[in-house]
Protein backbone atom coordinates (compact mmCIF):
# COMPACT_ATOMS: atom_id res chain seq x y z
CA UNK A 1 0.00 0.00 0.00
CA UNK A 2 1.07 3.19 -0.90
CA UNK A 3 1.27 5.43 2.47
CA UNK A 4 1.51 9.05 0.91
CA UNK A 5 -2.37 9.04 -0.61
CA UNK A 6 -3.50 6.86 2.34
CA UNK A 7 -2.10 9.52 4.87
CA UNK A 8 -3.70 12.50 2.78
CA UNK A 9 -7.04 10.66 2.46
CA UNK A 10 -7.84 10.70 6.33
CA UNK A 11 -6.22 13.65 6.45
CA UNK A 12 -9.23 15.24 3.90
CA UNK A 13 -11.81 12.86 5.67
CA UNK A 14 -11.45 13.97 9.17
CA UNK A 15 -11.04 17.40 7.93
CA UNK A 16 -13.57 17.42 5.81
CA UNK A 17 -15.24 17.22 9.34
CA UNK A 18 -13.33 19.90 11.27
CA UNK A 19 -14.63 22.10 8.42
CA UNK A 20 -18.38 21.20 8.46
CA UNK A 21 -18.10 21.79 12.16
CA UNK A 22 -16.13 24.55 11.62
CA UNK A 23 -18.72 26.68 9.89
CA UNK A 24 -21.08 27.10 12.74
CA UNK A 25 -18.07 28.90 14.94
CA UNK A 26 -17.35 30.95 12.01
CA UNK A 27 -21.01 32.00 11.22
CA UNK A 28 -21.87 32.75 14.90
CA UNK A 29 -18.72 34.73 15.63
CA UNK A 30 -19.35 36.77 11.75
CA UNK A 31 -22.62 38.19 13.37
CA UNK A 32 -22.03 38.18 16.94
CA UNK A 33 -18.79 38.19 17.61
CA UNK A 34 -19.18 35.04 20.06
CA UNK A 35 -17.22 31.97 20.47
CA UNK A 36 -20.22 29.57 21.17
CA UNK A 37 -18.43 26.78 23.21
CA UNK A 38 -20.81 24.98 23.45
CA UNK A 39 -20.98 24.29 19.50
CA UNK A 40 -19.22 20.99 20.30
CA UNK A 41 -22.32 19.68 22.38
CA UNK A 42 -24.49 20.50 19.47
CA UNK A 43 -22.13 17.88 17.07
CA UNK A 44 -22.51 15.28 19.40
CA UNK A 45 -26.66 16.04 20.28
CA UNK A 46 -26.57 16.22 16.24
CA UNK A 47 -25.00 12.18 16.94
CA UNK A 48 -27.56 11.58 19.32
CA UNK A 49 -30.64 12.69 17.19
CA UNK A 50 -29.47 10.31 14.31
CA UNK A 51 -28.64 7.57 16.20
CA UNK A 52 -32.67 7.74 18.10
CA UNK A 53 -33.92 7.65 14.52
CA UNK A 54 -32.04 5.27 13.64
CA UNK A 55 -32.63 3.10 16.38
CA UNK A 56 -36.54 3.58 16.31
CA UNK A 57 -36.29 2.24 12.47
CA UNK A 58 -37.73 -1.20 11.39
CA UNK A 59 -34.75 -3.51 11.50
CA UNK A 60 -34.98 -4.77 7.70
CA UNK A 61 -34.17 -0.89 6.12
CA UNK A 62 -30.81 -0.69 4.60
CA UNK A 63 -28.35 1.99 5.93
CA UNK A 64 -28.39 3.87 2.67
CA UNK A 65 -32.10 4.44 3.03
CA UNK A 66 -31.94 5.35 6.80
CA UNK A 67 -29.16 7.42 6.53
CA UNK A 68 -31.72 10.82 5.22
CA UNK A 69 -34.11 9.61 8.05
CA UNK A 70 -30.90 9.48 10.09
CA UNK A 71 -29.38 13.38 9.23
CA UNK A 72 -32.94 14.87 9.31
CA UNK A 73 -33.43 13.66 13.22
CA UNK A 74 -29.77 14.65 13.97
CA UNK A 75 -30.35 18.39 12.64
CA UNK A 76 -33.58 18.40 14.28
CA UNK A 77 -32.04 17.50 17.40
CA UNK A 78 -28.90 20.06 16.84
CA UNK A 79 -30.99 22.81 15.32
CA UNK A 80 -33.79 22.79 18.07
CA UNK A 81 -31.08 22.71 20.94
CA UNK A 82 -29.35 25.21 19.23
CA UNK A 83 -32.12 28.04 18.87
CA UNK A 84 -33.15 27.73 22.20
CA UNK A 85 -29.16 27.93 23.63
CA UNK A 86 -29.33 30.97 21.33
CA UNK A 87 -33.02 32.37 22.40
CA UNK A 88 -32.72 31.66 26.16
CA UNK A 89 -29.01 31.59 26.75
CA UNK A 90 -27.41 34.07 24.62
CA UNK A 91 -29.49 36.51 23.48
CA UNK A 92 -30.50 38.26 26.98
CA UNK A 93 -26.95 38.68 27.21
CA UNK A 94 -26.79 40.36 23.69
CA UNK A 95 -26.06 44.01 25.45
CA UNK A 96 -23.48 42.66 28.26
CA UNK A 97 -19.49 42.68 28.32
CA UNK A 98 -18.17 39.90 26.32
CA UNK A 99 -16.91 37.86 28.50
CA UNK A 100 -20.39 37.00 30.08
CA UNK A 101 -21.94 34.94 26.80
CA UNK A 102 -18.27 33.46 26.74
CA UNK A 103 -18.43 31.66 30.48
CA UNK A 104 -22.27 30.77 29.56
CA UNK A 105 -21.47 28.94 26.71
CA UNK A 106 -18.69 26.89 28.24
CA UNK A 107 -21.64 26.01 30.85
CA UNK A 108 -23.60 25.37 28.69
CA UNK A 109 -21.47 22.62 26.72
CA UNK A 110 -21.16 21.26 30.42
CA UNK A 111 -24.86 21.12 31.17
CA UNK A 112 -25.65 19.80 27.60
CA UNK A 113 -23.19 16.56 28.30
CA UNK A 114 -24.21 15.85 31.46
CA UNK A 115 -28.02 16.42 30.12
CA UNK A 116 -26.87 13.76 27.64
CA UNK A 117 -24.84 11.50 30.02
CA UNK A 118 -27.81 11.44 32.68
CA UNK A 119 -31.10 11.19 30.39
CA UNK A 120 -30.47 9.59 27.41
CA UNK A 121 -30.27 5.49 27.81
CA UNK A 122 -27.18 4.08 28.43
CA UNK A 123 -25.08 7.05 27.24
CA UNK A 124 -22.69 7.23 30.47
CA UNK A 125 -20.88 4.61 28.03
CA UNK A 126 -19.88 4.94 24.05
CA UNK A 127 -22.96 3.91 21.93
CA UNK A 128 -22.53 1.83 18.72
CA UNK A 129 -23.35 3.62 15.74
CA UNK A 130 -24.50 1.74 12.74
CA UNK A 131 -21.73 0.83 10.21
CA UNK A 132 -21.89 -0.30 6.24
CA UNK A 133 -20.85 -3.67 5.25
CA UNK A 134 -18.38 -4.03 2.88
CA UNK A 135 -15.22 -3.73 1.46
CA UNK A 136 -13.08 -0.35 1.19
CA UNK A 137 -12.33 1.60 -2.14
CA UNK A 138 -9.21 2.21 -3.50
CA UNK A 139 -8.87 5.57 -4.95
CA UNK A 140 -5.29 6.65 -6.21
CA UNK A 141 -3.82 4.40 -4.19
CA UNK A 142 -5.33 4.94 -1.04
CA UNK A 143 -8.30 3.03 0.91
CA UNK A 144 -11.54 4.55 1.46
CA UNK A 145 -13.74 3.03 3.62
CA UNK A 146 -17.41 3.01 2.76
CA UNK A 147 -18.21 5.22 6.01
CA UNK A 148 -16.36 7.77 5.01
CA UNK A 149 -17.13 7.97 1.57
CA UNK A 150 -20.06 9.83 2.82
CA UNK A 151 -18.06 13.04 4.68
CA UNK A 152 -16.26 13.33 0.69
CA UNK A 153 -19.68 13.20 -0.71
CA UNK A 154 -21.66 15.46 1.50
CA UNK A 155 -19.56 18.04 2.69
CA UNK A 156 -18.36 19.65 -1.04
CA UNK A 157 -22.22 20.18 -1.32
CA UNK A 158 -23.17 21.38 2.01
CA UNK A 159 -20.33 24.26 0.77
CA UNK A 160 -21.58 25.04 -2.32
CA UNK A 161 -25.31 25.21 -1.01
CA UNK A 162 -24.22 27.10 1.74
CA UNK A 163 -22.01 29.48 -1.13
CA UNK A 164 -24.96 29.82 -2.79
CA UNK A 165 -27.05 30.89 0.14
CA UNK A 166 -24.92 33.29 1.30
CA UNK A 167 -24.10 35.00 -1.99
CA UNK A 168 -27.11 34.57 -4.19
CA UNK A 169 -30.12 35.41 -1.89
CA UNK A 170 -31.54 37.90 -0.11
CA UNK A 171 -31.24 36.52 3.34
CA UNK A 172 -28.17 35.35 2.53
CA UNK A 173 -27.24 39.17 1.42
CA UNK A 174 -28.73 40.41 4.75
CA UNK A 175 -26.25 38.20 6.56
CA UNK A 176 -23.56 39.36 5.33
CA UNK A 177 -24.91 42.88 6.01
CA UNK A 178 -25.75 42.07 9.16
CA UNK A 179 -22.22 40.45 9.80
CA UNK A 180 -20.38 43.19 8.76
CA UNK A 181 -22.35 46.08 10.32
CA UNK A 182 -25.58 45.48 12.25
CA UNK A 183 -26.77 48.85 13.35
CA UNK A 184 -27.03 49.93 9.61
CA UNK A 185 -28.48 46.47 8.22
CA UNK A 186 -31.01 47.37 10.94
CA UNK A 187 -31.55 50.57 8.87
CA UNK A 188 -32.05 48.81 5.35
CA UNK A 189 -34.98 46.46 7.11
CA UNK A 190 -33.18 43.72 8.32
CA UNK A 191 -34.52 41.72 10.99
CA UNK A 192 -31.09 41.47 12.49
CA UNK A 193 -32.40 38.75 15.29
CA UNK A 194 -34.10 36.68 12.80
CA UNK A 195 -30.65 36.78 10.84
CA UNK A 196 -28.73 35.67 14.29
CA UNK A 197 -31.47 32.86 14.96
CA UNK A 198 -30.16 31.81 11.36
CA UNK A 199 -26.70 31.60 12.02
CA UNK A 200 -27.50 29.53 15.09
CA UNK A 201 -29.35 27.12 12.94
CA UNK A 202 -27.21 26.54 9.98
CA UNK A 203 -24.26 26.28 12.23
CA UNK A 204 -26.24 23.05 14.22
CA UNK A 205 -27.53 22.06 11.05
CA UNK A 206 -23.79 21.43 9.50
CA UNK A 207 -22.30 19.75 12.77
CA UNK A 208 -25.29 17.41 13.03
CA UNK A 209 -24.55 16.21 9.23
CA UNK A 210 -20.90 16.14 10.45
CA UNK A 211 -21.71 14.41 13.44
CA UNK A 212 -23.54 11.31 11.02
CA UNK A 213 -20.33 11.18 9.14
CA UNK A 214 -18.07 10.84 12.80
CA UNK A 215 -20.73 8.32 13.93
CA UNK A 216 -20.30 5.96 10.79
CA UNK A 217 -15.82 6.47 10.68
CA UNK A 218 -15.74 5.86 14.51
CA UNK A 219 -18.50 3.23 14.65
CA UNK A 220 -19.57 4.57 18.14
CA UNK A 221 -20.87 7.89 19.49
CA UNK A 222 -20.25 9.32 22.97
CA UNK A 223 -21.49 12.17 25.30
CA UNK A 224 -18.17 13.98 25.40
CA UNK A 225 -16.99 13.53 21.60
CA UNK A 226 -18.20 17.20 21.46
CA UNK A 227 -15.36 18.65 23.82
CA UNK A 228 -12.44 17.82 21.44
CA UNK A 229 -14.21 17.71 18.03
CA UNK A 230 -15.56 21.17 19.47
CA UNK A 231 -11.89 22.22 20.19
CA UNK A 232 -10.33 21.02 16.79
CA UNK A 233 -13.40 22.68 14.23
CA UNK A 234 -13.02 25.86 16.84
CA UNK A 235 -9.09 25.29 15.51
CA UNK A 236 -9.52 25.01 12.16
CA UNK A 237 -11.92 28.03 12.09
CA UNK A 238 -9.51 30.44 13.80
CA UNK A 239 -6.99 29.31 11.15
CA UNK A 240 -9.21 29.80 7.96
CA UNK A 241 -9.83 33.07 9.33
CA UNK A 242 -13.02 33.45 11.75
CA UNK A 243 -15.71 35.07 10.27
CA UNK A 244 -15.33 33.78 6.56
CA UNK A 245 -17.00 30.43 5.86
CA UNK A 246 -14.72 29.27 3.12
CA UNK A 247 -11.65 30.00 5.17
CA UNK A 248 -13.10 27.68 8.11
CA UNK A 249 -13.89 24.27 5.87
CA UNK A 250 -10.21 25.52 4.06
CA UNK A 251 -8.80 25.39 7.48
CA UNK A 252 -10.74 22.21 8.50
CA UNK A 253 -8.82 20.81 5.70
CA UNK A 254 -5.31 22.60 6.41
CA UNK A 255 -5.56 20.86 9.98
CA UNK A 256 -6.94 17.55 9.34
CA UNK A 257 -4.15 16.89 6.41
CA UNK A 258 -1.35 18.35 8.97
CA UNK A 259 -2.45 15.95 11.54
CA UNK A 260 -2.92 12.88 9.54
CA UNK A 261 0.98 13.83 8.17
CA UNK A 262 2.54 14.34 11.33
CA UNK A 263 1.21 11.23 12.73
CA UNK A 264 2.50 9.61 9.56
CA UNK A 265 5.84 10.92 8.79
CA UNK A 266 6.89 12.66 11.95
CA UNK A 267 8.59 9.88 14.18
CA UNK A 268 10.70 9.80 10.01
CA UNK A 269 12.18 13.66 11.16
CA UNK A 270 15.56 13.21 12.15
CA UNK A 271 15.45 14.18 16.23
CA UNK A 272 11.78 14.12 16.31
CA UNK A 273 11.63 10.14 16.55
CA UNK A 274 9.46 10.29 19.91
CA UNK A 275 6.87 12.57 18.68
CA UNK A 276 5.02 10.69 15.91
CA UNK A 277 2.23 8.56 16.03
CA UNK A 278 -1.43 9.10 17.13
CA UNK A 279 -0.66 10.45 20.44
CA UNK A 280 0.87 13.74 19.59
CA UNK A 281 -1.53 14.29 17.27
CA UNK A 282 -3.47 17.09 19.28
CA UNK A 283 0.19 18.89 19.91
CA UNK A 284 1.03 19.32 16.26
CA UNK A 285 -2.87 20.21 15.57
CA UNK A 286 -2.47 23.05 18.12
CA UNK A 287 1.17 23.51 17.38
CA UNK A 288 0.10 24.53 13.49
CA UNK A 289 -2.93 26.83 15.46
CA UNK A 290 0.47 28.79 17.28
CA UNK A 291 2.36 29.20 14.21
CA UNK A 292 -0.54 30.31 11.90
CA UNK A 293 -1.36 32.84 14.43
CA UNK A 294 2.41 34.02 14.94
CA UNK A 295 2.42 34.88 10.98
CA UNK A 296 -0.90 35.94 10.12
CA UNK A 297 -3.42 36.69 13.05
CA UNK A 298 -6.20 37.23 10.79
CA UNK A 299 -6.16 33.95 9.34
CA UNK A 300 -5.70 32.00 5.96
CA UNK A 301 -8.64 33.86 4.49
CA UNK A 302 -9.62 36.10 7.30
CA UNK A 303 -9.00 40.02 6.96
CA UNK A 304 -7.55 42.01 8.78
CA UNK A 305 -10.11 44.20 10.30
CA UNK A 306 -8.94 46.88 12.55
CA UNK A 307 -12.46 48.26 14.32
CA UNK A 308 -13.05 44.64 15.98
CA UNK A 309 -10.58 44.08 18.54
CA UNK B 1 -52.91 69.02 7.09
CA UNK B 2 -50.69 67.06 9.37
CA UNK B 3 -47.04 66.88 9.09
CA UNK B 4 -44.93 63.75 7.62
CA UNK B 5 -43.04 63.75 10.72
CA UNK B 6 -43.95 65.21 14.21
CA UNK B 7 -41.69 65.06 16.77
CA UNK B 8 -42.54 66.16 20.01
CA UNK B 9 -41.04 66.69 23.13
CA UNK B 10 -38.12 64.23 22.53
CA UNK B 11 -35.91 63.75 25.29
CA UNK B 12 -33.09 61.02 24.55
CA UNK B 13 -30.34 59.40 26.82
CA UNK B 14 -27.55 57.29 27.35
CA UNK B 15 -27.42 56.16 30.68
CA UNK B 16 -28.36 58.97 32.61
CA UNK B 17 -26.95 61.63 30.38
CA UNK B 18 -29.73 63.24 28.50
CA UNK B 19 -28.43 64.18 25.12
CA UNK B 20 -31.54 65.30 23.61
CA UNK B 21 -34.04 67.39 26.06
CA UNK B 22 -37.33 67.77 24.85
CA UNK B 23 -36.82 68.95 21.24
CA UNK B 24 -40.71 69.55 19.07
CA UNK B 25 -40.46 70.07 15.49
CA UNK B 26 -42.27 68.98 11.94
CA UNK B 27 -41.48 68.31 8.51
CA UNK B 28 -43.90 68.59 6.01
CA UNK B 29 -44.22 66.75 2.81
CA UNK B 30 -42.27 67.90 -0.03
CA UNK B 31 -40.24 70.45 2.59
CA UNK B 32 -36.30 70.08 2.81
CA UNK B 33 -35.72 70.25 6.89
CA UNK B 34 -32.56 70.93 8.33
CA UNK B 35 -30.88 70.54 12.00
CA UNK B 36 -27.94 72.54 12.64
CA UNK B 37 -25.23 72.79 15.01
CA UNK B 38 -22.26 72.01 16.72
CA UNK B 39 -20.47 68.32 17.48
CA UNK B 40 -23.09 66.81 20.99
CA UNK B 41 -25.35 69.05 20.04
CA UNK B 42 -27.65 66.02 19.99
CA UNK B 43 -28.83 66.25 15.98
CA UNK B 44 -27.14 62.38 15.65
CA UNK B 45 -28.75 60.62 18.59
CA UNK B 46 -32.29 62.44 16.97
CA UNK B 47 -31.79 60.56 14.07
CA UNK B 48 -30.99 57.83 15.59
CA UNK B 49 -34.02 57.72 17.48
CA UNK B 50 -36.00 58.83 14.69
CA UNK B 51 -35.01 55.87 12.70
CA UNK B 52 -35.11 52.87 15.94
CA UNK B 53 -31.72 52.75 16.87
CA UNK B 54 -32.28 54.73 20.19
CA UNK B 55 -34.93 54.48 22.33
CA UNK B 56 -36.49 57.83 23.53
CA UNK B 57 -36.68 58.52 26.99
CA UNK B 58 -40.15 60.48 26.35
CA UNK B 59 -41.77 62.45 23.86
CA UNK B 60 -43.38 60.91 20.95
CA UNK B 61 -42.65 60.75 17.13
CA UNK B 62 -45.75 60.60 14.99
CA UNK B 63 -44.65 59.77 11.17
CA UNK B 64 -48.25 60.12 8.59
CA UNK B 65 -49.79 60.22 12.34
CA UNK B 66 -48.95 56.96 13.52
CA UNK B 67 -46.51 56.77 16.56
CA UNK B 68 -43.12 55.19 15.86
CA UNK B 69 -41.53 55.12 19.56
CA UNK B 70 -42.54 51.23 19.91
CA UNK B 71 -41.17 49.91 16.52
CA UNK B 72 -38.29 48.21 16.21
CA UNK B 73 -35.98 49.65 13.73
CA UNK B 74 -36.30 46.94 10.83
CA UNK B 75 -39.93 47.72 10.96
CA UNK B 76 -39.86 51.74 10.49
CA UNK B 77 -37.55 51.22 7.07
CA UNK B 78 -40.77 49.47 5.94
CA UNK B 79 -43.45 52.92 6.70
CA UNK B 80 -41.52 54.92 4.39
CA UNK B 81 -38.11 56.56 6.76
CA UNK B 82 -35.01 56.41 5.50
CA UNK B 83 -31.74 56.52 7.00
CA UNK B 84 -28.27 57.36 5.86
CA UNK B 85 -26.16 57.22 8.65
CA UNK B 86 -23.25 59.72 10.17
CA UNK B 87 -20.10 57.87 8.80
CA UNK B 88 -22.02 56.67 6.04
CA UNK B 89 -21.82 53.19 6.86
CA UNK B 90 -21.96 51.54 3.49
CA UNK B 91 -21.19 47.94 3.92
CA UNK B 92 -17.21 47.35 2.73
CA UNK B 93 -17.14 43.63 1.91
CA UNK B 94 -20.28 44.14 -0.57
CA UNK B 95 -20.05 45.51 -3.61
CA UNK B 96 -21.78 48.38 -4.96
CA UNK B 97 -24.73 46.99 -6.53
CA UNK B 98 -25.13 44.78 -3.79
CA UNK B 99 -25.44 47.82 -1.05
CA UNK B 100 -27.75 49.07 -3.35
CA UNK B 101 -30.24 45.81 -3.22
CA UNK B 102 -29.58 46.23 0.65
CA UNK B 103 -31.44 49.27 0.13
CA UNK B 104 -34.38 47.47 -1.12
CA UNK B 105 -34.17 44.73 1.53
CA UNK B 106 -37.87 44.61 2.10
CA UNK B 107 -39.07 45.08 -1.22
CA UNK B 108 -39.88 42.44 -3.60
CA UNK B 109 -41.30 44.31 -7.13
CA UNK B 110 -38.03 43.15 -8.73
CA UNK B 111 -38.30 45.06 -12.30
CA UNK B 112 -39.08 48.54 -10.08
CA UNK B 113 -35.44 47.40 -8.07
CA UNK B 114 -33.92 47.14 -11.26
CA UNK B 115 -34.99 50.39 -12.06
CA UNK B 116 -33.96 52.36 -8.98
CA UNK B 117 -30.61 50.99 -9.14
CA UNK B 118 -30.31 52.25 -12.72
CA UNK B 119 -31.97 55.99 -11.57
CA UNK B 120 -28.64 55.55 -8.82
CA UNK B 121 -26.52 55.21 -11.13
CA UNK B 122 -27.85 57.68 -13.45
CA UNK B 123 -27.82 60.23 -10.03
CA UNK B 124 -24.16 58.92 -9.39
CA UNK B 125 -22.64 57.93 -12.86
CA UNK B 126 -19.24 56.74 -10.90
CA UNK B 127 -21.04 54.05 -8.97
CA UNK B 128 -22.32 52.38 -12.25
CA UNK B 129 -18.77 52.58 -13.55
CA UNK B 130 -17.44 50.63 -10.34
CA UNK B 131 -20.80 48.88 -9.80
CA UNK B 132 -18.91 45.51 -9.15
CA UNK B 133 -16.36 46.67 -6.76
CA UNK B 134 -16.22 46.28 -3.12
CA UNK B 135 -17.88 49.29 -1.88
CA UNK B 136 -15.04 49.23 0.81
CA UNK B 137 -12.23 50.25 -2.10
CA UNK B 138 -14.69 53.96 -2.94
CA UNK B 139 -13.54 57.16 -1.60
CA UNK B 140 -15.18 58.86 0.57
CA UNK B 141 -17.18 61.10 -1.21
CA UNK B 142 -18.14 57.81 -3.50
CA UNK B 143 -18.98 56.05 -0.44
CA UNK B 144 -21.73 59.05 0.68
CA UNK B 145 -22.92 58.95 -2.77
CA UNK B 146 -23.41 54.96 -2.04
CA UNK B 147 -25.04 55.72 1.15
CA UNK B 148 -27.41 58.09 -0.04
CA UNK B 149 -28.41 55.98 -3.24
CA UNK B 150 -28.65 52.93 -1.20
CA UNK B 151 -31.77 55.36 1.26
CA UNK B 152 -32.99 56.21 -1.78
CA UNK B 153 -33.83 52.76 -2.82
CA UNK B 154 -36.55 52.20 -0.84
CA UNK B 155 -38.51 54.54 -2.03
CA UNK B 156 -38.96 56.60 1.54
CA UNK B 157 -41.37 59.53 2.04
CA UNK B 158 -38.86 60.85 3.99
CA UNK B 159 -35.00 61.08 3.53
CA UNK B 160 -32.79 61.51 6.27
CA UNK B 161 -29.01 62.08 5.84
CA UNK B 162 -26.75 62.69 8.79
CA UNK B 163 -23.48 64.84 7.92
CA UNK B 164 -23.50 64.40 4.01
CA UNK B 165 -20.95 66.55 3.51
CA UNK B 166 -18.80 65.11 6.47
CA UNK B 167 -15.12 64.65 5.95
CA UNK B 168 -15.27 65.41 2.19
CA UNK B 169 -13.52 67.76 0.02
CA UNK B 170 -14.76 70.48 -1.15
CA UNK B 171 -15.64 69.60 -4.56
CA UNK B 172 -17.38 66.29 -3.14
CA UNK B 173 -19.00 68.47 -1.29
CA UNK B 174 -20.77 70.82 -3.73
CA UNK B 175 -21.66 67.85 -5.60
CA UNK B 176 -23.38 65.88 -2.73
CA UNK B 177 -25.32 69.17 -2.28
CA UNK B 178 -26.12 70.06 -5.78
CA UNK B 179 -27.74 66.08 -5.40
CA UNK B 180 -29.51 67.06 -2.33
CA UNK B 181 -31.11 69.99 -3.94
CA UNK B 182 -31.76 68.07 -7.48
CA UNK B 183 -33.72 65.39 -4.90
CA UNK B 184 -35.93 68.60 -3.13
CA UNK B 185 -36.76 69.64 -6.97
CA UNK B 186 -38.30 65.95 -7.81
CA UNK B 187 -39.99 66.34 -4.62
CA UNK B 188 -38.40 64.00 -1.79
CA UNK B 189 -39.05 65.33 1.87
CA UNK B 190 -35.64 65.49 3.59
CA UNK B 191 -34.66 66.00 6.90
CA UNK B 192 -30.78 66.81 6.76
CA UNK B 193 -28.21 67.04 9.67
CA UNK B 194 -25.18 69.32 8.77
CA UNK B 195 -22.59 71.40 11.13
CA UNK B 196 -22.08 73.11 7.43
CA UNK B 197 -24.38 75.54 8.29
CA UNK B 198 -23.85 77.55 5.35
CA UNK B 199 -24.87 74.90 2.50
CA UNK B 200 -27.60 73.42 4.66
CA UNK B 201 -29.15 76.95 5.69
CA UNK B 202 -29.35 77.90 1.97
CA UNK B 203 -31.13 74.62 0.50
CA UNK B 204 -33.60 74.01 3.59
CA UNK B 205 -37.23 75.05 3.64
CA UNK B 206 -36.77 75.22 7.50
CA UNK B 207 -34.01 75.00 9.69
CA UNK B 208 -33.71 74.45 13.34
CA UNK B 209 -30.28 75.51 15.30
CA UNK B 210 -29.72 72.48 18.23
CA UNK B 211 -26.98 73.02 21.11
CA UNK B 212 -26.79 71.08 23.85
CA UNK B 213 -29.86 68.86 23.19
CA UNK B 214 -31.91 71.71 22.67
CA UNK B 215 -33.34 73.32 19.47
CA UNK B 216 -32.54 77.38 20.62
CA UNK B 217 -33.33 78.78 17.20
CA UNK B 218 -36.19 78.21 14.35
CA UNK B 219 -37.07 79.84 11.27
CA UNK B 220 -36.89 79.35 7.51
CA UNK B 221 -33.42 78.24 5.68
CA UNK B 222 -33.18 82.38 4.91
CA UNK B 223 -33.83 83.99 7.64
CA UNK B 224 -30.92 81.43 9.92
CA UNK B 225 -28.85 82.53 7.40
CA UNK B 226 -29.05 86.12 7.87
CA UNK B 227 -29.81 85.62 11.68
CA UNK B 228 -26.72 87.35 13.14
CA UNK B 229 -26.16 84.60 16.45
CA UNK B 230 -26.61 82.26 13.46
CA UNK B 231 -23.97 84.34 11.30
CA UNK B 232 -21.20 84.38 14.59
CA UNK B 233 -21.59 80.33 15.99
CA UNK B 234 -21.77 78.80 13.33
CA UNK B 235 -21.16 80.88 9.99
CA UNK B 236 -17.73 81.91 11.44
CA UNK B 237 -18.15 85.56 10.99
CA UNK B 238 -17.29 87.85 14.29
Amino acid sequence: MNELPQQLANGLILGAMYGLIAIGYTMVYGIIQLINFAHGEIFMIGGFGALTVYLGLPSGLSLIAAIPLMIAGGVIAAVAISMAAERFAYRPLRTAPRLAPLITAIGLSLALQQAVWMWYPNATKDRSFPQFEGEAFEVFGANIQRGDLFVLVVAPLCMIALGLFVSKTRAGRGMQATSQDPDTAKLMGINTDRIIVMAFAIGAAFAAVAAVAYGLKNGQIGFRMGFIMGLKAFTAAVLGGIGNIYGAMLGGVVLGVAESLATGYMSEVPGMELFGGGAWKDVWAFALLILVLLIRPQGLLGERVADRA
Amino acid sequence: MTALLEVEDLRVAYGKIEAVKGISFSVEAGQVVTLIGTNGAGKTTTLRTLSGLLKPLGGRILFEGKPLTNIPAHKIVALGLAHSPEGRHIFPRLTITENLLLGAYLRSDKAGIEKDVQRAYDLFPILGERRKQAAGTLSGGEQQMLAMGRALMSQPKLLMLDEPSMGLSPIMMQKIMETIVELKASGTTILLVEQNAQAALSLADQGHVMEVGKIVLTGTGADLLHDESVRKAYLGED
